[in-house]
Formats: structure tokens, sequence, C-alpha cells
């Protein structure tokens, strides 16, 4: 790699790939970034992890125009839970600082794991039966369309729902990701909430929890424009077109082959962190 | 949720859905333009990424990166793109404390402001 012009182009293009491949197997561009970033050009992690924020607001912000038209996310669950993963964020940028880049490629290479695993797997649709006492008091109750037309449901478990999504708000502060897999654990599991409601919230969500840490990085010098630039345009083209195939495209084998990939990868992380390479 | 005045809920999903639209759609623009001039100005240097050193005072502070900027210089351009696009959510929740009041529905109005706060506390302090 030799001069800046190349090794922009370079990280626009595999920005452009991350973006593609987070937004058809539904990991997002986030997880597949950082260690994009860190393993294959040798970027400080600290440097990877903004320029990741940064593109996570970008897809999140262009995706959720889409989704809101169709009808799925649900506002205030949303805005509601977004007190728990808002807070989180401020905590995992602040815990960034201070903690050694070592550890921190190791908790990320552990959520890698988890996301891989959590896009590969299938589990029985929960759904709540009726809504339990913080869900009636926060109204937060919607509906959602099938091919059947409209569908009512309620929600259970909002303090679960909560605290998970507290976690999920520290770890995208700490790992510069989006954390919709945890997102979607705490709504889809936690919460009963039905899975497309809780997927299109968490990416709804997900904008506003990345600009509460993103503010605390720019203020610390993690923001930087060289490596924020191809990223961001990359990361954001990328999941744009990913966007447009994926109702077409045969996402079940292309997750599986991605899940195991993204695995080894998770784990070259470990392997890095613990040797005190990252 | 029926509501007996002010905005429905689709007609405030809309409006969210095109702010956030645009806010990104100006952000890239931005970021894509700085990013012509830097490409331009130090594409035949070499990058040095693998030591973190932080970035300058000038391309960390809101206002310093608006002077930046507005000199046309590479660096401040891309880092105003960002902070457009970081401030892109802020406004969407920012929007949603007045659609939620337009509802007359307190209980999000608190929700909603809380949220905002962290936001503001977030990109305010340094």
């Amino acid at each position: 790699m030799s001069g800046t012009l190349e090794f922009t182009l370079l990280i626009a293009g595999g920005s452009f790939l991350a973006g593609l491949l987070g937004a058809l197997t539904g990991l997002g561009g986030g997880v597949i970034i950082v260690p994009l970033l860190t393993l294959i050009f040798h970027v400080d992690i600290r440097y990877a992890i903004g320029a990741s924020l940064v593109s996570v607001i970008a897809t999140s912000s262009g995706a959720a125009a889409a989704y809101l038209k169709e009808g799925y996310s649900n506002i205030r669950v949303g805005m509601f839970l977004e007190i728990a993963t808002t807070i989180g964020a401020l905590g995992g940028a602040y815990l960034a600082t201070r903690i050694p880049t070592a550890a921190i490629a190791i908790i990320f290479g552990l959520v890698l794991l988890y996301s891989a695993w959590a896009s590969v797997k299938t589990e029985p649709d929960l759904t709540a039966t009726e809504a339990g006492p913080f869900a009636r008091l926060l109204r937060l109750g919607g509906h959602y369309p099938t091919p059947e037309g409209m569908r009512a449901y309620h929600v259970q478990g909002v303090p679960a729902g909560f605290g998970l999504m507290y976690v999920a708000g520290v770890l995208s502060g700490l790992l510069g990701i989006g954390s919709g897999a945890i997102k979607v654990l705490a709504m889809d599991r936690a919460m009963r909430i039905p899975f497309k409601v809780s997927t299109t919230t968490s990416n709804f969500m997900i904008g506003v929890t990345a600009a509460a840490s993103a503010g605390i990085y720019l203020h610390r010098g993690y923001l930087d424009p060289g490596i924020a630039m191809p990223v961001m345009l990359g990361v954001l083209a990328g999941a744009l077109l990913g966007a447009r195939i994926l109702p077409g495209a045969k996402v079940r084998t292309l997750r599986l082959i991605f899940g195991a990939a993204i695995s080894a990868v998770a784990i070259e992380m470990i392997f890095q962190g613990i040797r005190g390479k990252l | 949720m029926a509501n007996s005045h002010g905005w429905s809920d689709e007609r405030i999903e809309n409006i969210i859905g095109n702010l956030l639209r645009a806010g990104v759609i100006l952000a890239a623009a931005v970021v894509l333009t700085g990013g012509v001039l830097y490409v331009a100005k130090f594409g035949g240097q070499k990058p040095q990424y693998q030591v973190f050193r932080g970035e300058p005072s000038d391309l960390r502070s809101v206002s310093q990166i608006f002077t930046e900027a507005v000199s046309l210089h590479s660096r401040g351009l891309i880092q105003l793109g960002l902070l457009l696009l970081i401030a892109t959510p802020v406004a969407r929740v920012a929007f949603s404390v007045l659609a939620f009041a337009e509802q007359r529905d307190w209980l999000y109005v608190s929700i909603t402001l809380v949220v905002l706060a962290v936001l503001v506390y977030s990109l305010a302090s340094s």
C-alpha cells in the first residue's frame, strides 16, 4: 500500500463489500468493518471504532426511512428503549478510553461470535397473549402489516428488555457497532415483540444509540477524516445496494457461509487481542 | 393508536423518514466533496494509521470544525459532514418531542426529552 489515494480507494471498496454483506446477512456493517480495518489494513482499533460508528449512523438512518413507510417500526417502543441504549452508549464510550485496546479486541471477538450465531439460528416466534404491567402503562403495543392485513400485538418483559438494551448501548459505544443482534434479542425474545417489528425498530434505534457515543468519540479525537470518509461512503453505498437486492436474494445459504467466515474472524480478533497485537 | 387531535402516527413516521433521508444525503454529499479535495491534496502521501495519535484540536470541536469547513479545508469539510450525520438522529429525536406534544402525549414528550438530553450532553461535553 503506497499512497493515500490507493489506501482510500481500497478502504472504500472493502467498506462497500462490508455494507453489502452486512445488509444481506442482517449483521450490519459495523461488525465487519472493524475487523477489516484492524486485521487487514492494520489501522489502530480506536480509529476503526470511530469510523465504524459513523457508518452505522448512516446505514441506520438511510434504511429507517424505507422501514417507516412499510409500517413495521414501533416508534414508542424505540423511543422508550433509547433511554437505556443512549445512557449505555455514553458509558461504553467512556469505558473505551479507559480499558486497554487488547481487551476491546477480545470483547469485540466475543460479541462477533454471538452475532454470527444469532444470524443463523432459527427459533419459534414467541408472541405475548396479553400486555405486561409496564407495557400497559407505557402503551407499547401496536399493529403490524401481515399478508392477512394489520395484526395487533402485545408487549411483555419490559424491565428485562430495558436491561438488555442498556447492555446493547454499552457494547455499541465501546465497540463502534450497532449491537443489532442484542437489540433484537431484547425485543424479540425478552419483550416478545414480533420478529419483523423487532428488527426494524432495532434498526431505527441504532442511529440514535450510535450518535450518543459518536459525540464523545469526536471530542476525544477518534474520528479521523481520512478513514471515516471512505468507510462512511463505502458502507452506505453497499448497504443501499444490499437493501435493494435483499428481497430476491437467497440469504439462508449466504448467512451460513458468512456466519462461519465471521466466526473465524472473531477467533482471530480474540487471539490477536490475547497476544496484545491490536 | 387513535388520536383525537394532532398528527397521526403515520404522518409522524413519514416526516421522520424524510428527515432521516435528507440528513444522510446532505451529510454524504459534504463528506464526498471533502473527500475529493482530500484525495487531490494528500493523494500522494503515505497514510499513517498504525499508531494512534488522536486528531488535532481543530478537528475535534464543533466550532473549530465549522471554521475549517468554511475555509474549504478538505479534512474540516469531511468532519462537518460527519457532524451533520451525527446531528441527523438528534434532529429526529428533537422533532419527535414536537410531534408527541402535537398529539398531547405528555408521557412520550417526557421520555423523548430524556433521550434528547443524553444526546445533547454527549455532543456538548468535551
